[in-house]
C-alpha cells in the first residue's frame, strides 16, 4: 500500500542521501520525494511516498528514525492530513484546441502561465486524484511535458515539529508516557 | 590561543582519553600526523589500513571504550571499509579518521581522492566530513559518544587537508546534544511486567543472550537471572562469556554449529527470552520454523532489531543492564516449576554432548583448542578469524568471562582475528591475548607480524593448518559433491615458522598431538609474539550442523 512519511531531518549536507540509503538498501522504489526548509531553517522536512510491505516499511521507518540527523519519522498515512502536488505540464494547443483547453484549466481551477502558438503551459495544484483526473482530460491534445513536484503533506489537527511530543515512531517507548504507546505496542504485541 | 585544525583534532582526542591510534600517515592526514608528534597519544604504525581498522576495533571490543584508527584518503580509507563494517555488523565502538583532499578540490577527481562518506555510509552508525575548523571540538565529542553509547558502532570522521591547516580558537564543548540521537536507555515498565508475567507462566523457558548483552556489561544481572529462576541460558557467538559455560543452566552456543541441547530447547521451549541478540540466520535456521511453539521476548536497546526478521510477543526497548535489573525484581525461582522441560533438556545433554574424534594420533583442532582453554584456565582474551576453527574455538574453549571472544560474527571477516588481538593486548596489557587462527585467515592480514614484534606485543597466534580454506571444503564436501573448487591451500601456503622468524617473532611448528602441550606452554611462557603452527587433520568437518535453510532441530553430526 501507498505510505506518506514526514522526516524531518538536520539541514546538513549528505542527509538525503542517507535518507534515500535505506530505501535503495532494500529495493525500495520512492515514488516521491520532496524536502525544503522548514520554519527553522536549520531543520529541513522531507514527504516521502513509497509504496511497499508494511513490514518492511516499519523497519525503514525504524531505521530512518536510528539515522542521527533524522529528528524525527511520522506516517503520516492514517493521519486526516491535508495533501497538494504541484504539476506544470505543457500541452499541446493549436487554435481549434485552445479553448476546450481552457475550459478544462478553468473546471480543475488550475492556471494557464504561457502561451505560444503551439502549445499552453499548465499551472495545477492539488490532490493527487485531482491531478491525475485533469492530466487524464488533457492527454488526448498530447502532453509534450510534464514536471509533478511530488507530494507534500500536514496533519490537520497536530503539528509535527522538533520539540513536540509526537506520534510513536520517534518517541521512546520507555520514555513516553502516553497512551497512545502503550497501546501501539499491545497491539503489536 | 588559536590551534590548527590537526592540532584541535589531537587534542579533542587526547581530551576523550585515547591511549592508542592505530594507522598510517600520508599525503592528506600530513598536517595531522604532524600534530601527532608532539602529543602523549601513542601512535601504533599498522602495516595495511585493513590491520589499523581490525585493531581498534579488538581495543574497543575488548575495553568496552571506543579503539581509534587515522589513516590517508583515497586508498587508505577504502582499506578501512572492511574494518568498519566488521564493526558495524558486531556493534563495536569505533572512531575512524581519514584524511581527505581539500574542500576546494573535492568533486574533482584529485590524487587520493575517494568519497570516502558516500562509500562508508551502510557500514557506519554516523559518519562527518569536516567542513569548518570550529566545528572539529563537537564533531570528535559527537563521534565518541555516538560510537560508545545506544547500540555502539563505528563512526568515521573524513578530515579535508586544508581544515586541518586553517586556525581557529580551542574550545572544547562541555556537553554533547545531538537533536536526532536519544539512545533509549530505560525500558518500559509496563512491558518488563508483561515479560516477568510470560515467565511466570511459561513451563519451558530459555533464554538466548547475544552481544548486546555484553556490550551493556550486564553479565551480573544475566547471572543474576539465571541463579534465581534456573531457567537454561545459551549465547550467540557474540554473547560467549556472558555466562560461564562451565555452569550447569548452560546450554552453550546455539545456532547452526550450537549444540543439540541448545537448539533442541529453542525449538522445544514455550518462551524464547531473547536478550541483546538479534536473531541472525546463522542462529535461527529457517526463520519459519523457529521456535514454533515459543512466546518470544525480545530485549535491545535497538528499535529496529525488534520485529526484524521475526514476531515478538514483548518488545523491550532499553538498556539491557536496566531492563534485566528490573525483570530480575519480578522473576522467582522456577526450578520446581519447570522440572519436567530441565530434566529433559539435562536428558539431551546426556545423549547429546559436544564429542570429536579421539581415536587416532591425529592433531585435531578440538584437541588443540580445549588445550589451550584449559591451560589458560579459560582466562585468556581470544580472538579469531574466521571458518571451522572460528567454530570449534567457540564450542571447545569455555568462556567464563564476557569480553573474552573477540569474533567477526556477523559480517565473517576472515583475517579479523590477528589485528583485533593486537588491539586486543594493548587495551588489557598483562592478560594472556590468544588468536586462533586458520591457515587461510591468517594469510590475509600476517602483515601486521611485523606491528606486533616492533611494538612488542605479546600476543599468541595458534595456526589451524589444514591447508584448506576449511569450512569452504566442508561445505563442498557435504553440498557440492566433493568438487573442491579453489578451496586447497595447501600446496601454496607458506612456511610460517619462517615469515614468524623473519618478522622476528618466534615460531613453533607442531606436527605430533603430544607436542600440543609443550608448544602452548611454552608459547605462552615466551614474552613476545609467538607463531604456532599446527598442523592439524584436513579433512574434518565441524560438527554438530544445521544446514543452511533447515530448522534448528535438523542436527547432522558425525557417525
Amino acid at each position: 500500500m501507498n505510505h506518506t512519511i514526514a522526516v524531518l531531518v538536520e539541514n546538513h549536507f549528505g542527509v538525503l542521501a542517507r535518507v534515500s540509503g535505506l530505501f535503495s538498501a532494500r529495493g525500495f522504489n520512492i515514488d516521491s520525494l520532496t524536502v525544503g526548509e522548514t520554519q527553522d531553517p536549520a531543520v529541513s522536512r522531507m514527504t516521502i511516498v513509497v509504496n511497499g510491505d508494511e513490514r518492511v516499511l516499519d523497519q525503514i521507518m525504524k531505521q530512518l528514525d536510528k539515522l542521527v540527523d533524522v529528528i524525527k519519522v511520522v506516517d503520516l498515512t492514517k493521519e486526516e492530513t491535508i495533501d497538494r502536488e504541484l504539476v506544470l505540464a505543457k500541452v499541446k494547443a493549436s487554435a481549434a484546441s485552445r479553448a476546450d483547453i481552457i475550459q478544462i484549466v478553468n473546471t480543475f481551477r488550475a492556471k494557464i502561465v504561457d502561451v505560444n502558438p503551439h502549445s499552453m503551459t499548465i499551472e495545477v495544484t492539488g490532490t493527487e486524484s485531482k491531478l491525475d483526473a485533469m492530466l487524464e482530460l488533457l492527454r488526448p491534445f498530447g502532453i509534450d511535458e510534464l514536471v509533478r513536484t511530488g507530494l507534500i503533506s500536514v496533519v490537520r489537527k497536530k503539528i509535527i515539529s522538533c520539540g513536540e511530543p509526537v506520534p510513536e515512531q520517534n518517541s521512546h517507548p520507555a520514555k513516553s508516557k502516553s497512551k497512545k504507546v502503550k497501546e501501539a505496542k499491545a497491539s503489536e504485541a | 590561543m588559536k590551534l590548527t585544525g590537526a592540532e584541535t583534532l589531537i587534542r579533542c582526542l587526547e581530551m576523550e582519553g585515547v591511549e592508542y591510534v592505530f594507522g598510517i600517515p600520508g599525503g592528506a592526514i600530513l598536517p595531522t600526523f604532524d600534530a601527532l608528534y608532539d602529543s602523549k597519544l601513542k601512535f601504533i604504525l599498522v602495516r595495511h589500513e585493513q590491520g589499523a581498522s581490525h585493531m581498534a576495533d579488538g581495543y574497543g571490543r575488548s575495553t568496552g571504550r571506543p579503539g581509534v584508527c587515522m589513516v590517508t584518503s583515497g586508498p587508505a580509507a577504502t582499506n578501512t571499509v572492511t574494518g568498519l563494517a566488521t564493526a558495524h555488523m558486531d556493534s563495536a565502538p569505533m572512531v575512524c579518521i581519514t584524511g581527505q583532499v581539500a574542500t576546494t578540490v573535492i568533486g574533482s577527481d584529485a590524487f587520493q581522492e575517494a568519497d570516502v562518506i558516500g562509500i562508508t555510509r551502510p557500514v557506519t552508525k554516523h559518519s562527518y566530513l569536516v567542513r569548518d575548523v570550529k566545528d572539529i571540538p563537537r564533531i570528535v565529542r559527537e563521534a565518541f559518544y555516538i560510537a560508545s553509547t545506544g547500540r555502539p558502532g563505528p563512526v568515521l570522521i573524513d578530515f579535508p587537508v586544508d581544515v586541518s591547516r586553517a586556525e581557529a580558537e580551542f574550545i572544547f564543548p562541555d556537553k554533547v546534544s545531538i537533536r536526532g540521537y536519544h539512545p533509549v536507555t530505560d525500558p518500559d515498565y509496563a512491558q518488563v511486567e508483561k515479560a516477568a508475567e510470560l515467565i511466570r507462566h511459561s513451563k519451558r523457558p530459555c533464554l538466548y543472550v547475544g552481544g548486546g548483552a555484553v556490550g551493556s556489561g550486564a553479565q551480573k544481572e544475566v547471572v543474576e537471572l539465571v541463579e534465581k529462576t534456573g531457567i537454561p541460558i545459551t549465547t550467540t557467538v557474540l554473547g560467549l562469556g556472558i555466562f560461564p559455560e562451565n555452569h550447569p543452566s548452560s546450554l552453550r552456543m546455539l545456532g547452526m554449529h550450537g549444540t543439540h541441547y541448545a537448539n533442541y530447547a529453542v525449538q522445544g521451549s514455550d518462551l524464547l527470552i531473547a536478550v541483546g541478540a538479534r536473531f541472525d540466520d546463522r542462529v535461527t535456521g529457517k526463520i519459519s520454523m523457529f521456535a514454533p511453539h515459543a512466546k518470544i521476548i525480545h530485549m535491545d536497546i535497538d528499535p529496529s532489531s525488534i520485529s526484524k526478521t521475526i514476531r515478538v510477543d514483548a518488545p523491550i526497548v532499553g538498556d539491557i543492564k536496566s531492563t534485566l535489573r528490573e525483570l530480575n525484581k519480578l522473576v522467582k525461582d522456577k526450578r520446581k516449576d519447570i522440572k519436567p522441560w530441565l530434566d529433559q533438556i539435562a536428558e539431551w545433554k546426556k545423549k547429546h554432548p559436544l564429542k570429536y574424534d579421539q581415536s587416532d594420533d591425529m592433531i585435531r583442532q578440538q584437541y588443540v583448542i580445549e588445550q589451550i582453554g584449559e591451560i589458560t584456565k579459560h582466562k585468556a582474551v581470544v580472538t579469531t578469524g574466521v571458518g571451522q576453527h572460528q567454530m570449534w574455538t567457540a564450542q571447545w574453549y569455555k568462556f567464563m568471562a564476557p569480553r573474552s571472544m573477540l569474533t567477526s560474527g556477523g559480517l565473517g571477516t576472515m583475517g579479523y582475528g590477528f589485528p583485533a588481538a593486537i588491539g586486543a593486548q594493548l587495551g588489557r596489557p598483562g592478560e594472556t591475548v590468544i588468536c586462533i587462527d586458520g591457515d587461510g585467515s591468517f594469510q590475509m592480514t600476517m602483515s601486521e607480524l611485523a606491528t606486533a614484534v616492533y611494538y612488542k606485543i605479546p600476543v599468541k597466534v595458534f595456526i589451524m593448518d589444514n591447508s584448506h580454506h576449511g569450512m569452504v571444503r566442508q561445505w563442498q564436501q557435504l553440498f557440492y559433491r566433493e568438487r573442491y573448487s579453489g578451496s586447497q591451500l595447501g600446496p601454496s601456503n607458506p612456511d610460517f615458522i619462517k615469515i614468524a622468524e623473519a618478522c622476528g617473532a618466534m615460531g613453533i611448528e607442531v606436527r605430533e598431538k603430544k607436542e600440543v602441550i609443550p608448544a602452548i606452554k611454552k608459547a605462552l611462557a615466551h614474552d613476545g609474539p609467538v607463531v604456532v603452527r599446527c598442523l592439524v587433520a584436513k579433512m574434518d568437518n565441524v560438527y554438530p550442523m544445521v544446514p543452511a535453510g533447515h530448522a534448528l532441530d535438523q542436527v547432522m553430526d558425525m557417525a
